[in-house]
């Protein structure tokens, strides 16, 4: 393979039903300033069915060109046609570095383009950088459940791929009118020669349980004790209008969910204000937690590790402090108007 | 049917040190326990045999000491188990280790067709989730991952149907099979090991393979040597300042910390502001 025959940027664009889920954006935002690093195009791979509108919005949020495939077959992610589809335009285009949102179906896609062109691929990657002396990518993550942090390098193959977690890039503000250059692609598959087919889609948009989207989480720890000290946690994020999370001792004694785990075995969570309320802060849990914007932990041992990845702390008894926060919420709340739905 | 299920022994990451000096994992402070995602694979696999009938082979890669991991997949259930170990495996990323356990895969497959194959969704050593979908694509079969339930599986038709966690709910998949899948924990619980099979996995022997033992393997796509990403630099995560305590009695408390909240404006409706 010669490594300096492939250049660009590229950012696979995941959408659902016509609309660019918020990682891909923020991949177009950190692919932009590698792209500037390397003085190379910042290119979109976008996949779907009836798509056509999206390459104005992707070149507003920094793209230079989109690389486009719009065919009835791509309506819905499958790994088949969609490592297919992506493993030829790799073959042909050739770029040097390839970002994917460290999605359900992004990490799936990456996993399968790695395998099927060869190359190196490092998984919820959160820190990327170029070093500009050898041109290499350089793709950060936390590893052994958070205890460090280690540089991935792919020193000799093409091209150097990542999947990235969500909400830790930053989408640049789009710039109205910014024009870039569309390819169309085309894949040569017939749904004849296919082995799987997607029967149904259920999405719950009852959201109660996105914890990845939320912007307000209340999470409890093994300190609530039981089903009444969890409830007071309930309680708390119910006048927030907020997102119920827990540690793995609370889902584990059964009190919710694996759905609402935050922590290496559960979500990675970012929101903009995060409680974590009775729990011990141990590396597995904070490692899902920790790039929120506003932590604020409450626990009665002032020792708790918790506190050192909090930004606030209130070292007080739960069963004292939670009553009176939703108390004292609840009139704060009516005098500003409440919560907002979407931030 | 076969059901060959992909398992790694994997140092405890809830108690694992590091050595503040070195910046170094220390492996000798965690124990070494059978992948927990690896055990719900299992798991699973037990019970579609439990309706279905057939066998289930439980495939991994790893030193001499991973047999244990092996006699934990036997007690849950699985029938037979193999153990790749070599020296040429060692330093393996996701690419080279899905290379690896392809080949043994591979072989299994020329005593007894395989209908199915699970993996757990990650280790929780390396956190990647890359080598089911790569051992899938090397063996040129669907792979489908986050798996949270299996729907039907007829294995006269060579058909299944999975349910699959996505961002927002879930889909249900058909594939024929063979087929991949990776699953998540909450597909099953597992069951407590009934004692018959807790006095076969303590004397349970898996076979052992090494390289040699494998067939038209390509030396240049195993171990370090097959792997494109490497290490570069490790260092301990940033630690925070620590959290800026709020002082005072539960009440003088509570007021601070509302104050503090309500000044992240772009969460609040700003009655009157505007």
């Amino acid at each position: 393979m010669k490594v300096e025959e492939y250049k660009g940027v590229w950012v696979f664009i995941e959408q659902i039903e016509g609309n660019v889920v918020g990682v891909s954006l923020e991949l177009l935002g950190a692919g932009r300033a590698l792209a500037d690093k390397l003085e190379v195009d910042l290119c979109g791979v976008l996949l779907g069915q009836n798509v056509k509108h999206i390459p104005k919005q992707l070149f507003e949020y920094g793209a230079d060109k989109v690389y486009v495939i719009d065919d009835p077959i791509l309506e819905n992610y499958r790994s088949e046609t969609y490592m297919k589809a992506v493993g030829d335009l790799v073959r042909k285009y050739k770029p040097e570095i390839f970002l994917y949102g460290a999605t359900s179906n992004g990490k799936d896609l990456a996993s399968a383009v790695a395998t099927e062109v060869m190359t190196g691929l490092t998984a919820d990657t959160t820190m990327l950088d170029i070093d500009l002396e050898n041109r290499f990518f350089e793709a950060s993550r936390p590893a052994f459940g958070g205890n460090i942090m280690a540089t991935i390098l792919c020193k000799k193959h093409r091209p150097q791929m990542a999947t990235v977690r969500s909400k830790v890039m930053k989408a640049i503000d789009p710039q109205p009118g910014r024009t870039g250059e569309v390819i169309q692609e085309k894949i040569k598959i017939k749904e004849d020669d296919l082995r799987t087919k997607v029967l149904q889609i259920v999405r719950d948009t009852s959201k109660k349980v996105n914890l990845a989207e939320a912007d307000i989480i209340v999470s409890a720890g093994k300190g609530v004790k039981d089903a009444n000290g969890f409830k007071l946690v309930c309680d708390l994020a119910d006048v927030l209008n907020a997102t119920v999370g827990a540690s793995r001792d609370v889902v584990e004694a059964g009190l919710i969910g694996h759905a609402h785990q935050v922590g290496q075995t559960g979500e990675t969570v970012t929101p903009k204000l995060y409680f974590a309320i009775g729990i011990s802060g141990a590396v597995q849990h904070v490692v899902g937690m920790n790039n929120s914007e506003t932590i604020i932990a409450i626990n009665n041992d002032p020792n708790a590790q918790i506190f050192n990845a909090a930004h606030y702390g209130i070292v007080g008894d739960l069963f004292e402090i939670v009553p009176l926060l939703i108390q004292e919420f609840k009139v704060a709340l009516k005098e500003v108007g409440g919560v907002k739905t979407h931030a | 049917m076969h059901i060959v299920v992909c398992v790694k022994q994997v140092p405890d990451t809830k108690v694992i040190k590091v050595n503040p000096k070195t910046n170094t994992l220390d492996r000798s402070s965690a124990p070494a326990i059978l992948n927990p995602y690896d055990a719900h694979a299992v798991e699973e696999a037990v019970r579609i045999k439990q309706q279905h009938g057939g066998k289930i082979t439980v495939v991994s890669m790893g030193p001499p000491q991973a047999i244990n991991a092996i006699r934990k997949c036997i007690e849950i259930g699985a029938d037979e188990g193999v153990l790749i170990s070599d020296r040429a495996f060692a330093g393996a990323d996701t690419l080279a280790t899905s290379y690896a356990l392809t080949k043994a895969i591979e072989k299994v497959q020329k005593q007894e067709p395989i209908d199915l194959i699970l993996c757990g969704k990650h280790a929780i050593d390396g956190d990647t989730g890359q080598v089911g979908p790569g051992i899938a694509r090397r063996m040129s079969i669907p792979p489908i991952t986050n798996v949270i339930k299996v729907e039907n599986v007829a294995s006269k038709e060579g058909k299944v149907e999975v349910r699959r966690k996505i961002e927002n709910g879930y889909e249900i998949l058909q594939s024929t099979t063979p087929c991949l899948l990776t699953v998540e924990k909450e597909i099953n619980e597992v069951a407590y090991s009934p004692l018959p099979n807790m006095i076969k996995a303590a004397k349970y022997e898996p076979a052992v393979w090494s390289v040699k033992d494998l067939d038209d393997v390509d030396m240049t796509k195993l171990g370090m040597k097959g792997s494109p990403t490497v290490v570069g630099k490790m260092w301990p995560p940033a630690k925070s300042a620590g959290a800026k305590l709020i002082e005072g009695d539960a009440k003088s408390q509570v007021k601070q910390l509302i104050s503090i909240v309500l000044e992240k404006r772009q969460l609040f409706e700003q009655k009157g502001g505007r």
